[in-house]
């Protein structure tokens, strides 16, 4: 499998177009943003605390920073996630490449793989910029360490699975706009997707709540690890990057 | 070194290619010639294995290009229509990539590179970003890449298409010049081009082979005549009748006339050469003999008798279906 040079190649791409660099400064910028608007008013908070003690026992950094910290993080990624994806595949459709790159003695899942990889480590990127902000916590107040880990575990597994939706979408156009609008239409079905399990009840709610990728990274930001969490976002991932190699198969069928 | 039996390939409802079979030899250089639409690059794109055939059966290096596609891919080099590169990479950077994925090892890949851009031309461009270059320069990027790997078999789709002439000029004997070591199929629409870098040729039209071998064995096959252009001053029905009592000529044909003088065109069987006879005509009735000339058949007139004597059978055809009285 030569997943190496595949990989090489689209981080070369990535960081020579400016996309990977303002898709990086955009998410440093809004995520800046929250975490000063939620510490701010958390100091505030705790300020106030001190004349009022029961307020105070209300009060910790895990449940007033860091888990409307991550939830907000992971609402960005909505958005930004499917411009991280979009031109995998479908620039190459555009432009012929893909005739060459399909041609050559990889296998298609190599490439696909590859390029995967390089989505992630992007991403990689994107997050690793963010621990500025537990760090900072970390200066002022005391952090539980274990809602840290498994919140970034739970960033980590959610945006992995964002990606593998955006390289699908990815792989079905050769309209860069179209996959991401795509990407993003899917993951808003399935971030909403929980919202109508409280009135719809039954079987059916217990499913749709299942199925929703908002449920499962609730329990990361609070602090809880559940396999079951962990295997929803790497079974979606998995079934994502399966039916983008079966849609790269079918693309080649028809020329 | 190419051996295509019955290949057909379907778009949906279109049939591209129908029943296409050939065989090229391993060093030859053979040209794959049809007009646009004709199903070159359909059949190209079966044999770099970037897309499996509807039928039919396609070796290339001696493995099966849908049951040994990765056997078949190490050892090809194929040029797509409208070459395509990245426009963000430069050139040195993406030849290495190249390298990389055909599989070329570490240790010999900054050589390899260093080679193909030294046959191709383009050391003086390396560091430049592909998108920045000419057409012309991208066109020898797109050679380099193939190349690289040092492959037995060359696949070029349109290697000259939308280049300037001079441009084209640099790409053919580029060509030519690798042609030496690896066994070559390039396909165009343009019949000089074929002459110029091709023993061998196979034509295609619609779909389907209408005719293949070597050039000069098919000019022989559709033009079993050798012809003759004479310009002469004298009576024009006598000069008619006196060159055509020559033995061996088949046929005479006034071109053109302009006061008193005539161009004819005497076609003879092929291999007999009436020239002199010509000469001797003229100069026993004293006809002034202005010019007298041998014209050789070319491969365009083979091309267009073909495709024509194919589109005059099709219309037949449609004409007679349309004959036909309606139940
Ligand atoms: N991807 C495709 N989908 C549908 N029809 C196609 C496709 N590619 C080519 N064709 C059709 O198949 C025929 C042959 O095309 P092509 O192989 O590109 O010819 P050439 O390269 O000789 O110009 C044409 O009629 C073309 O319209
Ligand atoms: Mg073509």
């Amino acid at each position: 499998m030569r997943i190496w040079p595949i990989f090489k190649k689209e981080m070369r791409l990535y960081f020579t177009s400016p996309i990977a660099w303002v898709i990086l400064t955009i998410f440093t910028l809004i995520t800046g943003y929250f975490f000063y608007s939620i510490f701010a008013f958390f100091t505030l908070a705790s300020m106030q605390s001190m004349m009022n003690p029961a307020m105070a026992r209300e009060l910790n950094v895990t449940d007033s920073v860091l888990r409307p910290l991550f939830s907000n993080i992971s609402v960005i990624l909505l958005l930004l996630m499917p411009l991280v994806t979009m031109r995998l595949f479908a620039e190459e459709r555009r432009s012929g490449t893909i005739e060459l790159l399909l041609t050559y003695p990889v296998r298609d899942g190599a490439v696909l793989i590859g390029k995967y990889l390089a989505a992630l480590a992007v991403y990689g990127v994107m997050l690793a910029a963010t621990l500025v902000y537990p760090a900072l916590v970390l200066y002022f107040a005391r952090v539980e360490w274990g809602v840290l880990l498994t919140g970034y575990l739970g960033l980590l597994l959610m945006g992995a699975t964002f990606l593998a939706v955006g390289v699908f979408a990815s792989s079905l156009t050769e309209n860069q706009i179209v996959a991401s609008i795509t990407t993003f239409g899917v993951l808003l079905i399935f971030w909403v997707i929980g919202w109508s399990a409280d009135y719809v009840g039954g079987v059916v709610g217990r499913v749709l709540t299942h199925v929703s990728l908002l449920e499962h990274f609730d329990s990361f930001a609070k602090g809880v690890l559940d396999t079951k969490d962990v295997v929803y976002y790497l079974d979606f991932t998995i079934v994502a990057l399966f039916l983008t190699l079966r849609s790269l198969e079918a693309r080649r069928w028809k020329g | 070194m190419i051996e295509v039996k019955n290949l057909t390939k379907h778009y949906g409802p279109i049939t591209a290619v129908r029943d296409v079979s050939f065989n090229v030899a391993p060093g030859e250089i053979v040209g794959f010639l049809g007009p646009n639409g004709a199903g070159k690059t359909t059949t190209m794109r079966i044999l770099a294995c970037f897309m499996p055939a509807s039928g039919g059966s396609a070796r290339v290096a001696g493995y099966d290009v849908f049951r040994e596609s990765m056997d078949v891919r190490r050892r090809i080099g194929y040029l797509p229509e409208n070459v395509p590169l990245y426009p963000d990479l430069p050139v040195a950077a993406y030849l290495e990539f190249v390298a990389e994925v055909k599989g070329v090892g570490r240790s010999e890949r900054k050589r390899r590179v260093a080679e193909a851009m030294e046959r191709c031309l383009i050391t003086d461009v390396q560091s430049r970003l592909i998108g920045k270059l000419s057409k012309g320069y991208r066109q020898r990027v797109g050679l380099a890449q193939a190349i690289i790997n040092d492959p037995h078999v060359l696949i070029l789709d349109e290697p000259t298409i939308g280049l300037d002439p001079k441009q084209i000029t640099e790409i053919r004997s580029l060509i030519k010049s690798l042609a030496g070591e690896h066994t070559v199929i390039l396909s165009t629409h343009i019949l000089p081009e074929v002459s110029m870098l091709c023993a061998g040729v196979i034509i295609i039209n619609k779909g389907v082979i209408v005719a293949q071998g070597p050039i000069e064995t098919l000019v022989e096959q559709f033009f079993p005549t050798a012809r003759v252009q004479v310009e002469i001053a004298g009576p024009p029905a006598a000069v008619r009748e006196g060159m055509r009592r020559i033995p061996g000529v088949l046929e005479v044909r006034a071109e053109a006339q302009e006061d008193g003088r005539s161009t004819y065109v005497v076609e003879s069987a092929r291999g007999r050469d009436v020239r002199a006879e010509i000469f001797q005509l003229a100069a026993q009735q004293r006809w002034e003999l202005r010019e007298l000339k041998r014209v050789g058949m070319t491969l365009e007139e083979v091309f267009i008798r073909i495709v024509a004597g194919e589109d005059a059978a099709e219309a037949e055809e449609t004409a007679e279906t349309a004959e036909a009285p309606a139940p």
